[in-house]
């Protein structure tokens, strides 16, 4: 039981990881969201599992959330956003893909020789489990960092926060409340960010985040 | 006696590089020379594989020469007898190509005293088991390298490469004198006896790892210290070349082995790191720029820097495995670091003497004004095919067998317990796979620019076989390149010694298995046969083209070129050079040499030409060597002011000098 | 009498490889010209084809060299004697350790090797597009396969195909996402290294973009036959790899009765067959890739074996 209990926890948050990845390789903006919904729904399978393995019926609920909200709501919602606010679908990215996914490989190297250093007391689930995690939170920012248009940020954020949810998932014990009230700071989040798009879209006709920077006076 | 044979040879040679100049207006001169250097090189050749193989004591003997309270010391172990090998074997090939090729020299009085006293100056430092002799050793070979490199000094570009490469040769001696002052320690003791005996604390051994990897690294071309080198050797007659790129290299090698795993005393596991990142840089960016170049010398000596890339990387985990305890692994890494080092002696020997013979025959060594040599020059053809798929290491050839352990030993580094080094071993190793099938991309292009296709030029279409001297010489390091490649077991068996001593442990013996295959670790986990593999080859290859013959048909009718029906008769409308590394060009030029291409266009009516131009930096030449540059002129400019004195400033500088030096000595103690 | 067997398990293989290998080009043509709602050529058309070519003159082009004429044999039998060494309905074959995974992968690079050479020999520049780019792509796809050797070498502490395919069979191998992504990153190499369609295209002679076909412009007769059954060895021998490291099942392990063999011959076939569906499947439903996003394609498969093994690394036992 627990080495099929391992393998298939491992299996999840690897295939995590790598959708991750796949999301930096996307350079269509549909296409991001799709990953992102993707991304979402391998969460819900993780964090499903976990809740199975660890016989703890509040992880259900947040596994519930994830799929829900992450993987149906919000990607349908910035769907539509986008057709509204017909915004340009191309990706414009910081730096060359083959370069970025290089880093990115990087960072899940960095992220694994951290965690199983840091980590090396807890138990081999909740270490690979953590190193996973921080694996797609550096990716999330690496998504964030590397692409100029602002929806694509927004995904990465939300990335970002499903590898702060598998930590948590995989770190026994997470309360339900501070679960719930993370899921709402990211819908609050995901709300105030399609407001101020839409702001940004009427008042500067674009959600490049350059054209922002111009209007802050940063470049000129 | 090993040992009084060597020096002697060694002896002999100088003398003859004495006598060259003596008889340097003789009909006979050339044939004298190159033929009694082949006649010395074979007896230092013979006497040290003979030491190798019979598993032999190590030797010592001291003379009282040099500085007289130390003495000279010399010590043939295995190690040296190893290198000992692969020199002379060089050295003969060398000298027998050089009795054909010496006749067609310009100034042949320039090359012939230099040839013999360069072969001498490396065997003294193979043998040399002392500091001061072994600098001093170091300092001739590089010396005397210098000299055949300007050579042809009417060439402002040979004049450049001459000083770029006394200025390299310069600071890497500086570098192994501090790395030996070091060892030496407060004792001052310069044998490499007492250096071997004594202990040295971590940050004083990871120092002397710092400038050996300086000192020697820059004689071998390891990335970012080969700027000289891809100038130097081609610069030299194409014999030099070859002794320079296959076996001056080789040295270097030694040196690294001979301080790093002999003298320095147990090794930390991150020092392996450093070799590792090395290494693996130099195989890359070695491989990109001879992707990029088009004179033939350069490409080659350009591959060199990649191959000593291989055997740094090769180095790298030996040191980390042995570091860690790993003897087996350990061995395996350091056997195939030698391995690899006595292949691509023979191989780029081989190809230095075919680039030669081209020179020879068409007067350039510009690949886009070559082609179709293949038809004027048949044996030169061949020999050179061996060569390029040799260097490319594919199967069944030598280098492959060796490159084949290099992956067999990165494929042990899981077992490492440093996480650096775990994930830092694959990576490298991709990184090998890159740069190999890069290598074998480079030698199509090498091939098939200057070989095949239709003569680019007036030259290139009437050029000539070359001489019989040269091509006996390259046909033997060919078949050496065959034979080693079909029976990698008796050299990999020869080397048991040399790891035996260096990291406690050799590779399972070869000889004793069935059917003469080669088995890293243990025969479940891999083994490799390339005699069968070659049999294979040669018996499916046969069996189909005779069945072919027999049974179907076997008429050739010759007809125009058809090209899809848009043959053009004008050979410049080839694919050139530069065309073929294009697509490679893109992929990796933007990063790594920050490649732009210019298109312009005539305007709309006009005839002119349109122009296409690519331009390339050399990043480690402008991020690294012209700041430095740059620094040593400013400090130069301001030093300049000294120049300007009046005398009693002078005294006052010395005075001043004189109770600076004083006020330390009182406050020291 | 194990000898006997051997050899003839063996010899066995190396005739099955040559002689499916055509059919596995005219099953992929038949299919796709099926999915496509066309009839399609049978399949037997490859052999067919084959017998034609060899029957027929060589016209050779006036500057053709010696290296031009033998390149086809070396090519052919390079990749054959590399087939030759894949396990395909038995391990244990008698051979086998005479080159291990690597070794195999380097036989097909001395393959590509001379068949890029053949492809400059007369001077056209078809002949050096082709070459060139066939260089820049296998450059590419090499470190994948080192990866995926990597991988593969860590799992079953072994190199040579006998040992991974028991390994894979055994129950020792659990679930891994390293195994899947190790999987589809070979898939990847695969479909670049036979040039399929995204990376090349085995159907047109005249477009901008060929790599195999324009290396091979220049030949006719039995040295194009030749070449074209070396061609559908490789793709065979891709299969035949892909099938034995991640679909084990059904492969006869050493001393096995009689009726095992036939077990695992048909077990093999049926993978092949299932392989050409799945390829005539991806080809029809993909469009061709401009040249220079093959970098990005083989990158992508490049991040994956190498994601793969760092995943390895944290994984259950290591």
């Amino acid at each position: 039981m627990h080495g099929i209990a391992f393998d298939v926890a491992h299996l999840l948050a690897g295939c995590l990881v790598l959708v991750s990845f796949l999301m930096l390789y996307q350079d269509r903006l549909y296409s991001l969201l799709n990953t992102y919904a993707l991304h979402a729904t391998v969460l819900f399978l993780s964090v499903a599992w976990q809740a199975y393995i660890q016989n703890a019926p509040d992880l259900y609920v947040t596994a519930g959330i994830a799929l829900v909200f992450k993987a149906i709501i919000i990607p349908v919602a910035l769907h539509r956003m986008i057709v509204k606010l017909g915004i340009h679908r191309e990706i414009e990215t910081v730096v060359g893909t083959g370069p970025t996914m290089l880093a990115g490989m990087g960072l899940v190297g960095l992220s694994l020789v951290v965690m199983l250093h840091a980590a090396a007391g807890a138990n081999l689930m909740a270490r690979e489990d953590l190193a996973f995690a921080l694996a797609v939170i550096l990716l999330g920012l690496l998504i964030m960092v590397t692409r100029r248009n602002a929806v694509s940020q927004v995904v990465g954020f939300m990335s970002l926060e499903n590898g702060l949810i598998l930590a948590a998932a995989g770190a026994k014990g997470m309360p339900l409340v501070v679960e719930m009230s993370v899921a709402f700071s990211i819908l609050i989040a995901f709300i105030v960010i399609g407001i101020f798009l839409f702001r940004i879209r009427e008042r500067f006709d674009t959600v490049d985040l350059q054209a922002l920077d111009r209007f802050r006076g940063e470049r000129q | 006696m090993p040992m009084f044979l060597l020096l002697s040879g060694i002896a002999a040679l100088l003398l003859l590089a004495i006598l060259a100049v003596v008889f340097s207006g003789s009909r006979f001169a050339t044939r004298l020379v190159y033929g009694a250097g082949l006649l010395l090189s074979l007896e230092l050749l013979v006497v040290g594989g003979l030491h190798l193989l019979c598993d032999a004591p190590p030797l010592a003997l001291s003379l009282p020469l040099g500085l007289p309270w130390i003495g000279a010391h010399f010590r043939l172990d295995a190690l040296s007898a190893f290198f000992v090998v692969i020199v002379n074997l060089g050295a003969a090939a060398a000298c027998l190509y050089g009795l054909g090729y010496g006749q067609h020299a310009e100034e042949p009085s320039r090359v012939r005293p230099f040839v013999p006293a360069f072969i001498a100056g490396m065997n003294l430092v193979l043998l040399t088991a002392d500091a001061f002799t072994f600098l001093l050793s170091w300092e001739f070979m590089s010396l005397v390298s210098w000299a055949l490199v300007v050579v042809e000094h009417r060439d402002p570009r040979t004049v450049r490469a001459g000083y770029t490469y006394a200025l390299m040769a310069s600071l890497g001696t500086f570098a192994l004198l501090l790395a030996f002052g070091l060892l030496a320690g407060p004792n001052g003791s310069y044998g490499f006896a007492a250096m071997r005996a004594a202990q040295v604390s971590p940050s004083v051994g990871a120092l002397v790892l710092g400038l050996v990897v300086i000192g020697a690294g820059s004689k071998a071309g390891l990335v970012p210290l080969h700027v000289w080198l891809p100038e130097a050797h081609p610069a030299a007659p194409s014999h030099v070349s070859a002794l320079m790129s296959g076996v001056m290299t080789k040295v270097a090698v030694y040196a690294v082995i001979r301080i790093v795993f002999d003298l320095l005393g147990t090794p930390h596991w991150w020092w392996g790191i450093v070799l590792l990142v090395l290494g693996g840089a130099s195989a890359l960016m070695g491989v990109l720029y001879a992707l990029f170049e088009s004179d033939q010398k350069r490409v080659l000596a350009y591959s060199s820097i990649e191959n000593i890339g291989f055997i740094f990387v090769a180095l790298g985990l030996a040191l980390a495995f042995r570091a860690d305890g790993f003897q087996a692994a350990a061995a395996l890494a350091l056997t195939a670091a030698l391995f690899h080092a006595f292949n691509h002696a023979i191989l780029k020997e081989l190809q230095f003497f075919g680039a030669g013979a081209v020179q020879h025959a068409t007067g350039t060594r510009d690949m886009e004004r070559l082609g179709g040599l293949i038809h004027r020059m048949p044996v030169t053809a061949f020999c050179i095919l061996i060569g390029c798929v040799g260097i490319a290491a594919l199967p069944p050839l030598n280098a492959f067998a060796s490159e084949w352990l290099i992956f067999q030993a990165i494929l042990l580094s899981p077992s490492l317990p440093q996480w650096g080094l775990k994930l830092l071993v694959p990576a490298v190793g991709a990184l090998l796979a890159l740069a190999v099938t890069l290598a074998a991309a480079c030698f199509v292009r090498f091939f098939g620019m200057s070989f095949l296709g239709r003569p680019r030029s007036e030259a290139a279409s009437c050029a000539e076989e070359t001489d019989g001297f040269s091509l006996a010489a390259m046909l033997l390091l060919a078949g050496l390149a065959v034979v080693g490649g079909l029976l990698p077991g008796v050299v990999i068996d020869a080397l048991g010694p040399i790891s035996t001593s260096l990291v406690g442990r050799h590779m399972p013996v070869q000889a004793s298995l069935p059917w003469l295959s080669i088995v890293p670790i243990a025969a479940s986990r891999s083994s490799y046969n390339g005699l069968l593999v070659f049999i294979f080859i040669a018996a499916s290859s046969g069996i189909v083209a005779s069945a072919i013959h027999v049974f179907a048909s076997r008429r050739i009718r010759r007809a125009p070129i058809w090209d899809c029906g848009y043959a053009d008769t004008n050979p410049a409308l080839q694919y050139s050079a530069s065309s073929f590394s294009e697509p490679i060009r893109r992929v990796f030029g933007p990063i790594l040499f920050l490649a732009r291409t210019e298109v312009e266009m005539p305007p709309v009516g006009s005839v002119a030409p349109a122009k296409f131009k690519v331009h390339l930096e050399d990043l480690i030449w402008q991020r690294l060597y012209v700041p430095v540059t740059g620094i040593v002129m400013t400090i130069a400019d301001r030093l300049n002011v000294f120049q300007f004195l009046t005398i009693r400033r002078y005294l006052s500088l010395v005075f001043l000098a004189l109770v600076s030096l004083l006020l330390v000595l009182a406050l020291w103690s | 009498m194990e000898l006997i067997r051997d050899l003839v398990v063996q010899g066995a293989q190396m005739l099955l490889v040559v002689l499916l290998a055509p059919l596995v080009t005219g099953v992929v043509r038949k299919l796709k010209s099926r999915l496509l709602r066309r009839q399609g050529p049978s399949v037997l058309q490859p052999y067919r084809d084959l017998l034609r070519l060899i029957r027929k003159d060589v016209v050779l082009a006036d500057n053709a060299s010696w290296l031009f004429r033998s390149a086809p044999y070396l090519i052919f039998s390079t990749t054959w004697v590399a087939a030759a060494l894949v396990p395909t309905f038995a391990t244990g074959l008698m051979f086998s350790w005479s080159a291990d995974l690597i070794a195999i992968v380097a036989l097909l690079g001395s393959a590509r090797f001379f068949l890029a050479l053949a492809g400059m020999d007369v001077g056209t520049s078809f002949g050096g597009i082709g070459s060139s780019r066939e260089m820049m792509i296998a450059a590419l796809a090499e470190p994948v396969m080192i990866m995926i050797v990597f991988v593969l070498a860590l799992l079953a502490g072994s190199t040579q195909l006998s040992t991974i395919a028991a390994y894979m069979v055994s129950p020792a191998v659990g679930l891994r996402v390293t195994l899947g992504m190790a999987f589809v990153s070979l898939l990847m190499v695969g479909i670049a290294e036979t040039g399929r369609i995204p990376v090349d295209n085995p159907a047109t002679h005249l477009e901008l973009t060929m790599v195999h076909e324009a290396m091979v412009l220049e030949y006719s007769g039995r040295h194009l036959a030749v070449l074209e059954l070396a061609g559908s060895l490789k793709l065979l021998l891709y299969l035949s790899l892909i099938a034995c490291l991640f679909l084990p099942w059904g492969l006869t392990l050493p001393d096995a009765s009689a009726w095992m063999y036939g077990i695992g011959l048909a077990a093999y076939i049926a993978k092949i067959l299932t392989g050409c569906g799945a390829l005539a499947l991806f080809e029809t439903a993909i469009a061709k890739m401009r040249v220079f996003r093959i970098p990005t394609f083989l990158g992508a498969a490049l991040m994956l074996g190498l994601l793969g093994t760092l995943l390895l690394f944290v994984s259950r036992g290591f």
